[in-house]
């Protein structure tokens, strides 16, 4: 059980990290006295909670192993891809086909990562629930709005079934030495260390909007202060990689790249669709998809750097 | 113990919290009526409710679909405690048995549309409700919209579809000093429509 003995440290720290963040947080909401400092301190205690929660779900699934971390991303799936058809406008007649998506085509997804079948992993909904899913639409003979109906479910499976199920895919490569959980923990604590850093730099240092329509607390300050120490993050962290320093840094850039643009791209997708959230689920973080919307652009990018060029 | 599972089952599948828009959950003696577009719609209701008041709320549901397999019928009767109605009956008051669990105290569960309708939104009432609210003019008459059932579970399909469903509840009312039945019909209809 080497393999888990650098995980019961590296879970250790994040723990330790989380304790630092509820002191601060604790200690910071004796100290404000502004209304508005107030909700802003308030929004920071929930995600702080929040947090808590949900490492403690990654820990358990991580030191349990790979059919355990396969559940918890069937799950985390399920809600990012009900999420996504609830503020979806379908027709009844979408039914069959968001019956397959989830009854078929989810649990299909999993199970081939299960038996690390990497080929079918990567065609199987870009083509065939692409070729599949329209032909159910079809048969109901409705064709108001089809093209934008059938668009859609192909677009919520794409994100919330494939592009999240390259995250637990990562433990299908032989890395030699290195076991794989170590980069889906790699993965995860760059792409939420991201988050968390560009969040607290806009606060301190946000000046001017990146993209004021899509996502409007969103600032360049908080992408480059945040990021750049996100992607100094993933460089401390090699020793857990097969990356040498200056490639763990150049991995975590481009995690970091992607799940900022997956981030803008997903808020986009949810301001066309008329919301502020994807749903409640999470206190202080709206719904799953809000919380895993840079992993969905993160994760395969991630998963075919390391496949192409580490794995034997 | 199956209650507590149906409503884990209807949470993991279509969500369905209650939203307390008009009034709050309360022991007061209340018709609920709602829009009715799938099988799911009852449970659905019933869920949304706390947990305290499960067991003075109860579904009205027809005779013909819930009273018909021994699953569906024990769930109505021994879960729901739900009030069999039989929609074919000709001959004696098909309300008589709501009229019954009125005067006992309880709180009903109704779908005044009669039927599980296609539409986005509902069809016509029958005058059922109508009757029930002039013989209990006591009784708060709470309207209840169910959305996104219909796209869940349309008319005619097997499996439910996991999309977040969630029961509006508004404001409550009652059958006003000397209005028509097809007013007051109307009136309640689009205090429904109104959450959609």
């Amino acid at each position: 059980m080497s393999d888990f003995g650098t995980m019961h440290y590296l879970i250790g720290g994040v723990v330790a990290l989380l304790v630092v963040a509820s002191l601060v947080g604790w200690a910071v909401s004796r100290s404000v006295t502004s209304e508005a400092g107030r909700e802003t301190v308030a929004n920071l205690n929930a995600r702080i909670k929040a947090w808590w929660v949900m490492v403690a779900i990654f820990a358990v699934a991580f030191l349990f192993g790979k059919a355990v971390t396969l559940l918890l991303f069937v799950a985390v799936s399920f809600y990012c891809l009900r999420e996504f058809y609830s503020l979806t406008p379908t027709h009844p007649s979408d039914h069959p086909a968001m019956a397959a998506a989830f009854y078929i085509f989810l649990p299909l997804q999993y199970w081939l990562v299960w038996i690390d079948w990497v080929t079918m992993l990567t065609i199987a909904i870009p083509v065939y629930a692409f070729l599949a899913l329209p032909v159910l639409s079809m048969l109901k003979g409705v064709t108001a709005d089809y093209l934008q109906r059938v668009a859609k479910i192909q677009w919520g499976l794409m994100l919330a079934v494939f592009c999240i199920s390259h995250a637990p895919a990562l433990l299908m490569l032989d890395l030699g030495g290195v076991p794989p959980v170590q980069l889906l923990f790699f993965l995860v604590t760059v792409v939420q260390m991201s988050d968390v850093l560009q969040y607290v730099a806009g606060k301190l240092f946000g000046r001017h909007k990146m993209a004021p329509n899509v996502s409007p607390s969103k600032t360049w300050e908080g992408l480059v202060v945040g990021g750049l120490a996100a992607t100094g993050v993933g460089a401390a962290l090699w020793w857990i990689t097969p990356f040498s320093p200056l490639e763990a840094a150049g991995m975590a850039f481009a995690i970091v790249v992607a799940g900022a643009l997956g981030g803008l791209v997903l808020s986009a997708v949810k301001r066309s669709l008329g919301a502020k959230d994807w749903g409640a689920m999470i206190q202080g973080h709206g719904g799953a998809l809000d919380r895993m919307d840079s992993v969905t652009f993160a994760a395969p990018l991630f998963f075919h750097l390391t496949n192409y060029f580490f794995a034997r | 113990m199956i209650g507590t599972l149906i409503v884990a089952a209807t949470r993991l599948v279509v969500g369905g919290q209650g939203v307390w828009i008009g009034c709050g959950p309360s022991e007061r003696q209340r018709i609920y009526f709602a829009n009715h577009s799938s099988h799911l719609d009852t449970i659905l209701v019933w869920a949304a409710m706390p947990p305290e008041l499960r067991q003075r709320v109860r579904p009205v549901a027809a005779a013909d679909y819930w009273g018909k397999g021994r699953v569906q019928r024990h769930i109505a009767l021994k879960v729901l405690n739900a009030v069999l109605i039989d929609r074919q009956t000709r001959s004696s008051d098909p309300l008589e048995p709501l009229k019954a669990a009125l005067s006992a105290g309880d709180s009903l569960i109704l779908f005044p549309e009669g039927t599980r309708g296609t539409g986005e939104l509902p069809s016509p009432f029958k005058p059922g409700l109508y009757h029930l609210a002039k013989a209990f003019p006591q009784v708060e008459l709470v309207p209840v919209f169910l959305d996104n059932l219909r796209r869940a579970l349309p008319k005619g399909s097997l499996v439910p579809v996991p999309l977040s469903c969630v029961a509006r509840f508004g404001t409550p009312m009652h059958l006003e000093q000397g209005e028509t039945k097809p007013a007051f019909l109307e009136r309640a209809r689009e205090a429904v429509t109104g959450m959609a």
